[in-house]
């Protein structure tokens, strides 16, 4: 069996939503350069409706995979429900992951939640 | 040529994982079937066709023990480089534990199966020290004696490491424990083959060996331990080996892993002539990436391996990315193993954990041509640079809000 599944391939070798957005509402960046896998998530929000999102992500095959699949699930949804995103929910939208690739997972759901945070204060600080 | 390229759908790859395992030669594999084929007795069984098993392998110890200078009755053959590091490690520090010596010398880098039975002993009350091997690699000779005590009983220093392919001062360590009359054991699973390799002007007292890295078949290897030092069996049972290694002999891997050793050898020097001058230029073209830095000295490595660290990038993706690109490879990073810590040879060398996730291992073989190390070198340039587009790390170092380590 491969290592991954076609899902995290395709995903890695052709990443959704990679880059910036430079007037983004909300920037989540989770992870550290010493664990091998940091994630930056970018947000658009209008009216708390996920218009656009972008992500850069520093890691392995299935941490550029997650963060992809994370924005697509995320993207064009409102705030609350984008809120609810679980790691479990990347995973298996990825057809799974190894079990030892699990946390590249819950990163992504963590970049998206600290995005969503980022958004949720900037709003509340207007 | 045997050693380059195999087919996968359409896309020929360039093999630089030789490392790892390498592809086994004509010659093994034709020594291989044809023990299988005709000689498939048991070199236990009295019948002739048994006894024609009994000599091949015989035949395998006599020429594998001529070409590291030992006798035939100090080779005990193996499943490989662990079961012998294993052995070997083991059998010293029983022969230390009835003398009272029970500290061992060793070094930060060895490979697992060195440190791992390291660390099984120092449970059972032995003391480890392991030797710094500096920002080059490199151990020193005067370290070794530096370390050595009363209770030392053992010495263990690999001969070239796995990882960054330096080259270790074995002769001079050997001489040195020789004359505190220390038993020296040497992993050259990686320079066997390689190097050249002489138990007795090298004073090495114990040396372990894998087939499958000089051409030969995996599950195969030996260990060379000098006359007159007592081994302690891991594997109970039949009298085979002498009595030192129970169970069956693999006839056929044993005569295949001689017969690719004896092919390496005669081919040792002009194959190290090539595949220096190919490796060092891999080495420069890909020296011209920028954050990037050769991972071990320069000089005093094995022929066929380059190392190296790219800042802003991780490992496994690097090496998938080459895959799609045919380009065959290995990498120290945490995620390529399932660990949390990048390779302990890399830390060891003082990586910090933000670089040394960012390594690629390039082990070259023989044939490799001056096209494919330019294409190598293209491709690599071309993923670090595209995983750097999208790295937050990079971002953050080309904007000057993290400084560069490399
Ligand atoms: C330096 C070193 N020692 C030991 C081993 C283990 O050898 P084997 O795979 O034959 O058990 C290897 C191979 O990975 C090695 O590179
Ligand atoms: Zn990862």
């Amino acid at each position: 069996m491969a290592l991954y599944s076609e899902k995290v391939m395709d995903h890695f070798l052709n990443p959704r939503n990679v880059g910036v957005i430079e007037d983004a509402d909300g920037i989540g960046e989770v992870g550290n350069a010493k664990c091998g896998d940091i994630m930056k998530m970018y947000l658009k929000i209008e009216n708390d409706v996920i218009q656009d999102v972008k992500f850069e992500t520093f890691g392995c095959g299935s941490a550029i995979a997650s963060s992809s699949m994370a924005t697509e699930l995320i993207k064009g949804k409102p705030v609350a429900e984008a809120m609810q995103l679980t790691n479990k929910a990347v995973a298996e939208a990825l057809d799974g992951l190894p079990d030892y690739k699990m946390h590249c997972s819950v990163l992504a759901e963590e970049a998206i939640r600290s995005a969503l945070e980022d958004y949720e204060k900037k709003k509340n600080n207007q | 040529m045997q050693n380059r390229k195999y087919e996968r759908g359409f896309i020929t790859v360039i093999y630089a994982d030789n490392a790892a395992t390498t592809k086994m030669s004509d010659v093994a594999i034709h020594t291989m079937v044809s023990v299988m084929n005709e000689t498939y007795g048991n070199p236990s069984s009295l019948y002739r066709m048994g006894q024609r098993a009994k000599e091949v392998l015989e035949k395998a110890r006599e020429d594998v023990a001529g070409l590291i200078n030992a006798e035939p009755k100090e080779i005990i053959f193996t499943s490989g480089g662990s079961e012998a590091d294993n052995q070997a490690i083991l059998s010293a520090a029983e022969i230390g534990r009835k003398a009272g010596k029970k500290h061992i010398i060793s070094s930060a880098f060895e490979h697992h199966a060195v440190l791992h039975t390291l660390k099984k002993l120092e449970k059972n009350g032995f003391e480890v020290t392991l030797l710094d091997v500096h920002q080059n690699g490199l151990i020193l000779p005067e370290e070794v004696e530096a370390a050595i005590r009363e209770d030392t009983c053992l010495v263990t220093i690999m001969y070239a490491n796995n990882e960054i392919g330096t080259i270790q001062p074995i002769t001079e360590i050997g001489a040195i424990c020789r004359q505190h009359h220390v038993l020296f054991h040497t992993d050259a699973v990686q320079a066997i083959g390689h190097l050249p390799i002489d138990v007795k002007a090298q004073n090495i007292d114990m040396l372990s060996a894998s087939a499958h890295k000089f051409h030969g078949p995996k599950g195969v290897g030996f260990l060379y331990a000098k006359k007159g030092i007592r081994l302690t069996n891991l594997i109970e049972g039949g009298a085979q080996e002498r009595g030192r290694r129970a169970g069956t002999e693999n006839v056929a891997g044993v005569a295949a892993m001689a017969a690719a050793l004896k092919e390496s050898a005669e081919k040792m020097e002009a194959n190290a002539a090539v595949l220096t001058q190919k490796r060092n230029k891999l080495i420069s073209g890909l020296q011209e990436i920028p954050h990037g830095a050769l991972n071990g000295d320069a000089k005093n490595r094995l022929p066929g391996n380059v190392n190296f660290c790219f800042e802003g990038i991780e490992g496994e993706a690097l090496l998938l990315l080459l895959d799609q690109k045919g380009i065959l490879a290995s990498s120290g990073s945490a995620c390529t193993s399932g660990a949390l810590d990048p390779s302990h040879v890399l830390l060891a060398i003082g990586r910090v954990h933000d670089v040394a996730h960012g390594s690629l291992r390039l082990s070259i073989g023989e044939d490799i041509t001056d096209e494919e190390i330019e294409e190598i070198i293209r491709s690599v340039k071309e993923v670090v640079a595209y995983l750097r587009s999208f790295s937050p790390i990079w971002r953050d170092l080309m904007a000057g809000k993290k400084s560069f380590i490399l």
